[in-house]
């Protein structure tokens, strides 16, 4: 008999109290949770987003679409950096304000070589307000899982207010479960210090956000 | 109406007084208390030290005592959530283990109707002024099983905040385990021993001359604990301060 | 028992004689007081912060209720959604293996390592891959593992035994990791910077600075799962360091060792359980990183993904009506935090990588009640109840406790091995069944109960303030009550005598 017979006759054996009838999955969770928590308008869930980024030490920007080239070449010179990685799909027209060297994620770049870059900058899938998260998927403005994590300092943008959600259940729901996804609150932090939280291990540990609008 | 003092096995044995208190606060709030003398035990701490199929005569035998009562008070909350909480859970392992239902419902009638004192003065009877005068800078400790078992609430801070003369001071960690946990307090009895220490010095941070809880079997603990440690503070029932008045007042 | 179990980084079988019984253990950790100190410093922390963080959503109770249910409805039909990850893991690309034990896990894992040539793997944290021991199983293959989150390098720098589930070196202070960095990081790579001080900021940046190389060169990365989807063959890792994601996206080969109770049927569950579970363990809104994959992506981490469901003991727990919802545990360890016993003892003396209340009801499940450790880990809690109302899926440990107290004192059918068994009382309870036997005669007799009653206040002037054998286990600590010169049925029936209710 395999392992996988032997584990799923055990389980069967052990169910044997379940009747044959038992409530459906569909009834058997009550969701009697809330979908969001308070009634929110779109300006007011941009804020809250803003807020909670805060609160964990993202570091968050506004600006209008017509700005964002200006303040992304700002926030590259005020940082120093020499060099930006940028996802293949990244709007060309983000980086028209500054000279910093580009350097493009190819497939069989190395993450050695990708650790030597400054800088990243990513779109997002969705933004969630009430816990100041960002979600990446993968998608061609945000590039492979890995640029976003190797590099220290991640610029990601977000416009608003289209791209927020307020809540997880929001934000599950506009979501494709079969990409990759990584959500993102904050820069690296570790509770393993005594329980308290402390920011800064082995993810980026500046994240700036750049809230768009327009 | 027809009210039955449950006193537990430890109150009848150990702690007459709590009793008598009981006895003559209700008596003074206008209920008629009656005292089954063929009372005994719960049978919490057979229950909770493993032994359910033991435990299990006793809840018959607590029924059979009860169940002709209109409402059951006890000065216990241990004892309270175990007949709530638990005289159902007995019922229905019983059941589970293909002893059909005869348990289950015999138990069924004092379960509803079980009460833990502060629970009882506040719900049943609507009063939360007991006309109880008690001049002593008291704090709180509220047990585990009042606490998240019968989720008392606020319901004895509201008693004794109404008690005439009585200063209450918030104990810090109140709502921490005071350590005593039935056959734990002898089984794990180093953890237990540090538990009690660490309450006992909370509740001298205070300031407070009494240490007031809703069990006698925590603050047997807790007071035996206090004579050890060499504190000035004693333990007192509240079902004792409740039952203080200006004509007879409790030491 | 006939399973045999293969221990745990550095540690000894549960039967060995080093693992002492929990109240043994116990009695030495209570009298450490750095110890105590760390832990009520750490534990006191984190308490305050879950209350606020649980507070902000209005909703709470409703969420717990419904992860709960969630849960209960899986392991109700454990069977067919295994069946549904399985198929949805191998059309995204993944293999799935079965692991009936930690032995058959041990190999399957290191079987995989072996097929890629590779003589080492990044870890990241996960409780399944410590409870079987793979490190040392490796280790026996020539495979070192190198532990990536900070609390599990601190203790495998250190040499020692984790102690709690979300922070295993919850037991150290921060002069005791600056200690540990400086004298043994050079033996594992990078050594720790010059003029290392205790400032946790910095301890975390020499944690970046040994570890980066490693997962730079890293091409075997061996993970847990939070949570793995059935209806679409997705792997949750939830995490805060940056650690997991490294290990998940930088190798070539990722390899994921899961037990059976991780499973939630679909991906609309997932809102539940990331709400509860971040705001139970770290206190947090949300933690800063989780990871979700569904088998392979192109081009975009590892290119192959190797799923290892297992058991190990979950089908034994999940066979005992009372005891399965112990498995609806997420790992948060909202129970250990909020534990006054937790809080004294630590987690070493639980003797298993689950400490805490829910290792209490956990570890005797999992492994038996044979040994002695497991057998008195049931005992380990005063029954205060503060572990059941912090729970995120609700589980009532206090019933559990109960429960695994009747298994060790009355015996009676279990399921071992996946066999049905029954259970002889343990032995060395004898005095304690027969006190209870006599006490339970006398306790619905109460004609006994009152002439026991009469003769101790008769005699109280000669009762001692120690007691002698097992009393002393009051009395070294605390006082006596003194006995009363009558009980209150005595005056009850001097006062109030010929009422009805009289025997």
């Amino acid at each position: 008999m395999s392992s996988r017979e032997r584990i799923l006759g055990r389980v069967r054996r052990a169910l044997a109290d379940v009747p044959q009838d038992d409530t459906p999955y569909a009834q058997a969770v009550c969701r009697d949770y809330l979908r969001q928590h308070g009634d929110h308008g779109a300006e007011e869930t941009v804020d809250l987003l803003a807020e909670n980024l805060v609160d964990y030490r993202a570091v968050v920007h506004r600006c209008a679409a017509g700005e964002l080239p200006g303040l992304i070449a700002h926030l590259l010179g005020e940082r120093g950096s020499q060099s930006v990685l940028v996802p293949p799909g990244l709007d060309e027209s983000w980086l028209a304000d500054t000279d910093v060297k580009r350097v493009a994620d190819l497939p069989d770049s190395t993450p050695h070589e990708l650790d030597r870059i400054d800088s990243v900058i990513t779109g997002c899938a969705l933004a969630v307000a009430e816990t100041g998260t960002l979600v990446l998927d993968g998608s061609p403005d945000q590039g492979r899982r890995r640029i976003s994590l190797i590099p220290d300092h991640h610029i990601c943008v977000v416009r608003v207010p289209e791209q927020v959600v307020s809540s997880i259940p929001q934000a599950l729901e506009r979501l494709a479960p079969g990409r990759p996804l990584t959500w993102i609150s904050g820069p690296s932090a570790t509770s393993d210090i005594e329980l308290d939280r402390v920011e800064g291990v082995h993810g980026p540990r500046t994240l700036e956000v750049v809230l768009v609008s327009g | 109406m027809r009210v039955a003092l449950f006193l537990t096995c430890v109150n009848d044995t150990l702690y007459p007084d709590t009793g008598r208190a009981v006895v003559k606060l209700l008596t003074r709030l206008g209920v008629e208390v009656d005292f089954p003398m063929a009372q005994t035990c719960c049978g919490q701490a057979h229950y909770n030290t493993g032994y359910r199929h033991e435990a299990e005569p006793m809840a018959r035998h607590f029924s059979d005592v009860f169940r002709g009562y209109e409402a059951i008070v006890t000065p216990s909350g241990s004892c309270a959530a175990m007949v709530r909480e638990l005289y159902p859970r007995l019922g229905a392992r019983a059941r589970a283990e293909g002893r059909g239902n005869t348990l289950e419902r015999m138990l069924a009638p004092v379960v509803p109707k079980t009460y833990e004192l502060t629970e009882f003065l506040v719900d049943v009877l609507g009063v939360t002024d007991v006309g109880a005068y008690y001049p002593h800078r008291v704090t709180y400790h509220p047990t585990c099983h009042g606490l998240r078992s019968l989720g008392l609430g606020d319901r004895p801070r509201r008693l004794l905040r109404a008690v005439k003369g009585l200063e209450l001071v918030e104990l810090p960690g109140a709502e921490e385990c005071c350590g005593f946990g039935g056959t734990f307090a002898v089984k794990n009895s180093d953890v237990s021993a540090a538990m009690g220490v660490d309450k006992v010095r909370n509740a001298e941070s205070t300031g407070a001359q009494v240490l007031c809880a809703g069990d006698n079997s925590c603050l047997m603990h807790i007071g035996g604990t206090m004579t050890r440690l060499g504190t000035g503070m004693r333990p007192v029932h509240i079902a004792r301060i409740l039952a203080s008045t200006e004509e007879e007042p409790a030491v | 028992m006939s399973a045999t179990y293969l221990g745990m980084p550095g540690f000894p079988p549960p039967s060995h004689p080093a693992f002492p019984s929990f109240p043994q253990a116990a009695r030495e950790a209570v009298r450490d007081e750095t110890l105590r100190g760390n832990l009520r410093h750490a534990t006191h922390t984190i308490r305050a912060k879950r209350a606020g963080a649980v507070a902000e959503l209005a909703d709470w109770a409703a969420l717990r209720e419904a992860g709960k249910q969630i849960k209960d409805h899986t392991l109700r039909h454990l069977d067919r959604y295994l069946e549904q990850v399985e198929e949805a893991v191998t059309a995204a690309g993944g293999t799935v293996h079965w692991a009936v034990d930690a032995q058959e896990a041990n190999r399957i894992v290191a079987g995989l390592v072996r097929a890629t040539g590779e003589t080492e793997v990044v870890k990241v944290k996960s409780m399944a891959t410590q409870e079987i021991g793979l490190n040392e199983a490796l280790e026996a293959e020539g495979i070192r593992a190198y532990e990536t989150d900070l609390a599990e390098l601190i203790v495998q720098l250190g040499k020692d035994r984790p102690s709690h589930i979300l922070v295993p070196a919850i037991h150290r202070n921060r002069g005791e990791i600056r200690d540990i960095f400086r004298s043994q990081m050079s033996a594992w790579g990078r050594p720790a910077p010059e003029g290392l001080t205790d400032a946790p900021a910095e301890l975390a940046e020499a944690a970046r600075l040994h570890l980066r190389e490693k997962f730079l060169r890293a091409r075997v990365g061996v993970s847990g799962a939070n949570f793995v989807v059935a209806e679409t063959g997705t792997l949750v890792v939830v995490e805060s360091e940056g650690n997991g994601r490294m290990c998940l996206t930088l190798p070539e080969t990722l390899i994921s060792v899961v037990g059976i109770e991780k499973v939630v049927p679909t991906w609309r569950d997932l809102e539940v359980f990331l709400q509860t579970l971040p705001r139970s363990s770290t206190a947090e809104r949300m933690n800063p990183y989780t990871s979700m994959w569904t088998g392979t992506a192109d081009e975009d981490g590892p290119s192959t993904f190797h799923l290892v469901l297992l058991d190990n003991g979950r089908t034994d727990t999940l066979a005992d009506e009372v005891g399965r919802q112990a498995l609806r545990c997420i790992r948060c360890s909202a129970c250990l935090n909020v534990c006054p016993v937790y809080e004294r003892v630590g987690g070493h003396a639980y003797g298993s990588v689950y400490p805490g209340p829910i290792g209490a009801i956990l570890s005797p499940q999992l492994r038996g009640t044979a040994s002695e450790i497991d057998a008195s880990l049931p005992y380990a809690s005063s029954l205060c109840g503060a572990c059941y109302e912090v729970c995120p899926v609700a589980i009532d440990i206090p019933e559990v406790l109960v429960h695994l107290r009747e298994r060790v004192v009355q015996g009676g059918p279990v399921t071992r091995g996946g066999n049905r068994v029954v259970l002889q009382p343990a032995k060395g309870h004898a005095a304690e069944r027969a006190a209870m036997r006599v006490a339970r005669w006398a306790l619905t007799h109460p004609g006994v109960l009152r002439g026991g009653q009469r003769l101790a206040s008769r005699t109280r002037r000669f009762h001692p303030r120690s007691l002698p054998g097992p009393g002393r286990a009051w009395t070294g600590t605390r006082d006596l009550p003194a006995v009363p010169a009558e009980p209150f049925r005595d005056w009850w029936q001097r006062t109030h005598g010929d009422g009805e209710g009289s025997e």
